[in-house]
């Protein structure tokens, strides 16, 4: 059997970046968050939010560190294994990643150091400014590659010439059509992500009842926030999927299994599809409510797969069921929100034992949304890199063979099981332990003195 | 008419991939050196000497790679996956390396992530050794694509070279622990960095010896006439910083030490900038034929003079917070 270079070199990007992709759908949140908490301890003085920080920058030193150096991998593999992709749109994504380096990433590590070593070091003011700046360094970073990222599924501000993609107007190239919704969604999905799982946490610590001021707090802000973005989230959800009808009517058709151009679409609630026949099995539908959702018109037609020629497609059922996957998380967080709405009412926000339950039950769900959603919009971009222009078979690198790839491919497993998995397991039982106040001598020991903790008062 | 800003391209590019080598390159050699640490509390505190700046430095890197994508694409595309497997094994070589500087505070198993620090280093230093190796000897280029196979980089030469990067960075590492450091840990490190700088300087001198004899090319560029006779400062000058070096190293310098194993590095540079330039992939495609289009290179030199600046500057800044020695226990864990 023959190894297909193509499908082996989409592996290990698809492994590599979804693991990857769970760390910024964490840490650009958490990042404001933690600068949240140090403003308020800045301006309130009270304690307790200086704990909170503490606890959340130490997940975020480990969550931040391995989303770097996973994120490194990627660039890298533009080149190893998609070097005609890379140099067929290097004029174009080149400067745009360059741009998310020269403003994100040096931003992010030069002030991270500060922010996790420097409390001692530098005046409070200093030290909130340092976290101030790590988040905005993170969505500076979500600005440029989800504009890179948009510009290969709605390319505008292009030419081509001798099979390169030249820039002609970099507004419309970083501005194109599904970029400013990609954007404000996804970067919405993040906060939306580190909300549960504070709640999570808090919620963990109050049914055991420990850290009563913390948890009560860390709940009512994620809440608070949960309150506005969830609701926010479904109409950006909807604008989005707008767009796509409008700029990727392909993959539209493949995210609701639409064979046929029709009106009065019905929406799917389960279906399998099959490619081969062209059709789905075992439909449970709504009549016409498709084209409602899609349109906003009972009677709008919506374009069917068949439009397209079959190498022209995308998957179907992947798409298919990423979304609803998504679409379903989306549904269960509001039904939270609601929930949280009805206790915090009652005053039981810091007591309510069924609810600290869901929140338990909830906190991984916002990573498990983010990934079905990028499933759905990647998949959904297929069989082409750079949407309608380029497709993925003649993006891999010429000289590659399958089984180099394959045994990259096997390296890249391993060793993220390994870091991935321990990683986890460290933020788990850290978490699990809750944001202590460290005793003087709870630091490590050195040559048998006692560490100094971090105070206000280590000052040279 | 529109300005040919290649050339300053090139050197931006020069620039983010030597800083990279320079700042991360003291980093990995504090992890080479790390198992021989006299003691538990030293490895402790080389660890510390580096903790607040290794992820700025490590940006270096990827701002190297995605200058070189940015400003030459076809270079990328060619010189990439011609070293497909050390870029492999650098990258989890880095991965290990930099998740133990978290992972060893949380873990029951400290020692374990001590490893991984070692390894995870050395592994990263070897690799771009074995990437600088095989770069210097010749990428084969048909068309606009890489013609070699999976293995053009297992030579000889490209073991050489990452023998010596190991025994560069761990120079480097070791003038660092000199700077850093007091007492004992600075005497270990005073120790090993002078027998680091012999070991450099026997390398240095065997690929400047090999390279000419691999090479038409750079045996032309160095022993032809006149450039015999204008480029001899090269050698003289870096044999000059070695001596200089050892006796800095000897007399009890602190600060010195390290700024002249940053000196030696320039001068290898310089040096092999003198051999493949104006090649950006050796010895077939120049810069200008690697280069993007002027719209893009000129967008993207916009930010980047505005914001390289900025960045040294913050950057400068951290380094000052974290100025003087490092402290023992210093630390958010």
């Amino acid at each position: 059997m023959s190894l297909d270079a193509v499908l082996l070199s989409r592996l290990p990007f698809v492994w590599v970046v979804a693991l990857h992709i769970l760390l910024p759908a964490f840490t650009v949140g958490l990042a404001a968050y933690i600068a949240v908490l140090e403003g308020l301890h800045l301006t309130t003085a009270r304690a307790v939010y200086l704990r909170l920080s503490k606890f959340w920058l130490k997940v975020f030193a480990v969550s931040f560190g391995m989303g770097v150096v996973s994120g490194i991998v990627m660039p890298f593999q533009f080149g190893t294994n998609w070097s005609r992709f890379s140099e067929a749109t290097a004029d174009i994504s080149g400067p745009l990643m360059a741009y998310e380096g020269l403003t994100a990433f040096f931003l992010e590590a030069g002030f991270l150091g500060v922010l996790l070593f420097g409390r001692a070091r530098v005046p409070p003011w200093v030290h909130f400014f340092a976290a101030l700046m790590v988040a905005v360094g993170t969505l500076f970073s979500t600005f440029w590659i989800l504009a890179l990222n948009s510009w290969m599924q709605t390319p505008t501000g292009y030419s081509v010439a001798d099979g390169r993609f030249l820039p002609e107007d970099w507004f419309a190239v970083i501005f194109n059509p599904s970029f400013p919704y990609r954007l404000t969604h996804t970067a919405v999905a993040f906060f939306i992500t580190t909300a549960l799982v504070v709640a999570g946490v808090a919620s963990y610590h109050l049914r055991a009842d420990r850290f009563r001021e913390e948890g009560t707090i860390m709940l009512k802000m994620a809440f608070g926030l949960l309150t506005l973005l969830v609701p926010l989230q479904m109409l950006l959800g909807d604008l989005h999927g707008l767009n796509t009808r409008d700029h990727q009517p392909a993959k539209l058709a493949a995210m609701e299994a639409n064979w046929e151009t029709q009106g009065r679409m019905p929406l799917l609630l389960f279906a399998l599809p099959d490619e081969s026949a062209e059709a789905n099995r075992f439909e449970v539908a709504i009549p016409a409510l498709g084209s409602v959702i899609l349109t906003h018109d009972a009677d709008g037609v919506v374009k069917g797969l068949k439009e397209w020629k079959p190498e022209d497609r995308p998957p179907v059922a992947i798409p298919f069921f990423s979304f609803r996957l998504m679409v379903g998380i989306g549904l269960a967080m509001l039904a939270l929100t609601l929930c949280s709405w009805w206790v915090w009412a009652r005053g039981e926000l810091d007591r309510s034992r069924w609810f600290h339950k869901l929140c338990e039950i909830a906190s991984p769900l916002g990573f498990v949304a983010v990934i079905a959603g990028w499933v759905t919009t990647e998949v959904g971009r297929q069989p082409w890199t750079v949407y309608g222009l380029l497709r993925t078979k003649d993006s891999v690198t010429p000289s590659l063979t399958g089984s180099g790839v394959l045994a990259s491919l096997i390296v890249y497993i391993v060793a993220y099981v390994v870091i991935f998995g321990i990683g986890g397991f460290f933020m788990v039982r850290f978490l699990r332990v809750g944001p202590i106040d460290q005793a003087p001598d709870a630091g490590r020991r050195i040559q048998g003195t006692p560490a100094r903790p971090m105070s206000a008062v280590e000052v040279e | 008419m529109a300005l040919d800003i290649v050339p300053l391209w090139a050197g931006i590019l020069a620039l983010a991939v030597f800083m990279y080598v320079l700042l991360d390159g003291f980093v990995l050699g504090v992890g080479i050196l790390s198992p021989f640490a006299p003691d538990d509390a030293s490895r402790d505190q080389m660890m510390d000497s580096v903790a607040p700046i290794w992820d700025g430095n490590q940006t270096w890197l990827v701002m190297g790679g995605i200058a070189l994508l940015a400003a030459f694409p076809m270079a990328f595309a060619i010189i990439i996956p011609a070293v497909y497997f050390p870029i492999l094994f650098m990258l989890i070589g880095l991965l290990y390396r930099g998740v133990a500087f978290e992972f060893r505070h949380m873990s029951t198993r400290k020692h374990f992530w001590n490893w991984s620090f070692h390894a995870g280093s050395l592994i990263a230093t070897f690799a771009q050794g074995i990437v600088l190796g095989t770069y210097v000897q010749g990428i084969p280029v048909e068309g606009r694509h890489f013609s070699g196979g999976s293995f053009e980089w297992a030579t000889p030469f490209a073991v050489l070279t990452g023998l010596g990067l190991i025994a560069g960075y761990g120079l480097l590492g070791a003038c660092w622990l000199v700077m850093k450091t007091e007492g004992e840990l600075q005497n270990w490190a005073r120790g090993k960095a002078r027998l680091l700088a012999l070991g450099v300087a026997a390398f240095i001198a065997m690929v400047s010896v090999w390279t000419p004899l691999i090479q038409p090319q750079i045996q032309r560029r160095w022993f032809a006439w006149p450039n015999l006779l204008l480029l001899s400062p090269v050698p003289v000058i870096t044999l000059a910083l070695f001596v200089w070096l050892l006796r800095a190293l000897k007399s009890g310098r602190e600060a010195t030490p390290f700024l002249l194993a940053l000196g030696l590095f320039g001068m290898c540079y310089l040096g092999l900038g003198i051999s493949i330039l104006p090649m950006i992939v050796p010895y077939s495609v120049t810069l200008w034929a690697a280069a993007s289009s002027p719209k893009s290179q000129a967008f993207l030199m916009i930010g980047t003079l505005f914001l390289l600046p900025i960045i040294v500057a913050y950057t400068g800044w951290s380094y000052w917070v974290f100025r003087g020695k490092v402290r023992a226990g210093e630390g958010y864990h």
